[in-house]
């Protein structure tokens, strides 16, 4: 891919995050940089409780970094953004809305100036379409499926047409057949829209399937960055060729290695 | 007998629309067999179903009522009893029950007449302790420190009944108008704004999360987030709060006087009419049930995303 020849898109600069409460202080991510280029897909892996969800949050605004910085296009990131949409894990849709409604709002919010009435309706069920919920446009959140919520706030997140995609496990709740199904198709839009994107997981397969790169967090506290692993299949890519890929094995033996070898999560045992 | 749905229907209009401009009697008549045969489509069998699960819901209260009413008609039917019976109220007060809207003269008026005016006065103090408890119950809600310092005033201030605000309203506003619709306002006020406040408070933060995202202003915030994720709790407190304000219009207007239902038991009993106060005494229970329910009915439809999510 000739994107990551380019100049950093997203930078990270010796990141450090501190939680404190009542006098105690926890530091959570230390020293974490990273460069990632334009149309990268990168998956952020670790046990859970390593921060991955935190430094998602710094990238998106929701926290703000203790020191270090978070820059977009050399632009400090200090503040929640459209431009750094997020897909949610547990989707975070508005119940009270319909699926358009839900994905209207952040349309009218993005380009309630620059956009007619008419495109941003035209706009709201392309997305819809995009994710193959267009026919369930009048429904609300309680009446459709985890996966059809998760495909709306996918909907939703790119209907921002963000710089940067965010998805904090966005396949996590889900069973295994539709996680599957909407990998395939963050696949697909990945590849027709080539948005940059950030996604947390704790699923090994899934990273390998998805990522130009994975990187892989150590156990926290003072979580760092361990590996990054460049995955390097070509794209498109297909789940069940892949199966017997060699550079596939390959990728996911060196994922599993890291996770279970030399940073087995002690607690979880 | 559900033999042959499908016959019927399809022979059935043709049959009864060719007659239907007054033709020849057998033929209508003929249809009329018809229409009774298909009565017994699954359409009715489901409006006799409806029907039935209704009077499951109405009849027991009519019998338990009728049991009442005869229990209370023994032990009054006496000539030395101190309360009116049921059929004596019925014989002495039969112009209020009969007809609520009538109109005699400047104090002779159907009960209907003085609910409304007191429902007149409920709907301005209810309808500002809901705009003010909704805005003050958002900005307590929001601030751990309005919370932290105004909570303690409001769980005492909420405990004193209404009554007891009405001599400090009458010395500020010296008029019985205003005054009993700041009663109605005070003692409304309170369950509003501690249930908004708590329903703020409980936002999840996924949503906070999505409007961050989105940069909603204040303002959007407010209306788009904010007001629908704590319908739930707002409702509860307008529901609370009308049924409070329905209880302060009867003691406000008890001493404020005037045409409401509260001044007229009052009245009532200054002029020993037990059996008038009875039946004001029904019209405010059935008129303060249906305000319950309808407050209800609006928090039901208002929030049917939201409950559910």
């Amino acid at each position: 891919m000739t994107a990551q020849l380019a100049k950093p898109f997203l930078q990270l600069q010796g990141v450090r995050k501190v939680f404190s409460r009542g006098g105690m202080e926890t530091e959570v991510l230390t020293d974490i940089s990273l460069d990632i280029a334009e149309g990268e897909f990168v998956s952020i892996i670790g046990h859970s409780g390593c921060g991955k969800s935190t430094l998602l949050n710094l990238v998106a605004g929701l926290t703000r970094v203790t020191t270090g910085a978070v820059l977009l296009e050399n632009r400090e990131v200090n503040e929640p953004g459209p431009e750094r949409a997020v897909v949610f894990q547990n989707h975070s849709l508005l119940p009270w809305l319909t699926v358009y409604e839900n994905v209207r709002i952040a349309v009218d919010k993005v380009f309630g100036r620059t956009k007619s009435r008419a495109d941003r309706h035209a706009w709201t069920l392309h997305n819809l379409d995009l994710v193959q919920m267009g026919h369930a446009k009048d429904k609300r959140p309680a009446e459709i499926s985890g996966g059809m919520k998760q495909r709306v706030g996918i909907a939703r997140a790119l209907a921002m047409e963000p710089k940067v995609l965010l998805m904090d496990e966005p396949f996590g709740a889900l069973d295994a057949l539709t996680r599957a199904h909407l990998q395939d198709s963050v696949m697909q839009i990945h590849a027709r829209l080539g948005n940059t994107a950030i996604m947390i997981t704790h699923d090994v397969d899934e990273a390998v399937l998805l990522s130009d790169r994975i990187v892989m967090m150590t156990n926290g506290p003072s979580a760092r960055v361990g590996e990054v692993l460049e995955v390097g299949l070509p794209r498109p890519r297909n789940r069940l060729e892949l199966v017997s890929d060699a550079r596939y094995i390959h990728a996911r033996e060196a994922v599993l290695k890291f996770l279970y070898e030399r940073h087995r999560f002690v607690e979880a045992a | 007998m559900n033999a042959m749905p499908g016959r019927p229907v399809l022979v059935d209009p043709s049959a009864g629309r060719v007659p239907a401009g007054g033709a020849a009697r057998t033929k209508s008549q003929e249809t009329k067999v018809v229409a009774l045969r298909t009565a017994r489509s699954p359409l009715s069998a489901r409006a006799l179903a409806t029907l039935r699960e209704a009077a499951a819901t109405v009849v027991p209260p009519l019998v338990m009522l009728a049991a009442l009413l005869l229990i209370w008609q023994l032990a009054t039917d006496k000539p030395d009893a101190s309360l009116p019976s049921p059929l004596k109220i019925w014989t002495e007060a039969n112009d209020l029950i009969v007809s609520p809207f009538f109109v005699y003269g400047p104090q002779d008026i159907g009960l209907g007449w003085r609910v409304l005016t007191s429902l007149e006065r409920v709907a301005y103090g209810f309808g500002l302790a809901a705009i003010v408890g909704i805005v003050l119950g958002a900005v307590v809600g929001q601030s751990v420190w309005a919370m932290r310092g105004l909570d303690p005033i409001f769980q005492v201030l909420r405990t004193v009944p209404p009554l007891a605000w009405l001599p400090i309203s009458l010395a500020a506003f010296r008029d019985s108008g205003p005054s009993a619709v700041f009663v109605i306002f005070i003692t409304a006020v309170w369950p509003v704004i501690i249930n908004t406040a708590v329903g703020i408070r409980n936002i999840p933060q996924d949503y906070r999360n999505v409007a961050e995202v989105l940069r909603l202003n204040p303002l959007e915030y407010f209306w788009r987030i904010m007001i629908p994720s704590a319908a739930p709790y707002i409702f509860t407190g307008l529901r609370i709060g009308i049924g409070l304000s329905w209880l302060a219009i009867v003691a406000a207007e008890m001493l404020t006087g005037g045409v409401g239902i509260g001044f007229f038991i009052w009245d009532a009993w200054n002029s020993s009419r037990l059996s008038d106060i009875v039946v004001a005494l029904v019209y405010i229970g059935v008129v303060g049930f249906v305000l319950d329910r309808l407050v209800a009915l609006v928090g039901r439809i208002a929030t049917r995303g939201t409950a559910s999510a």
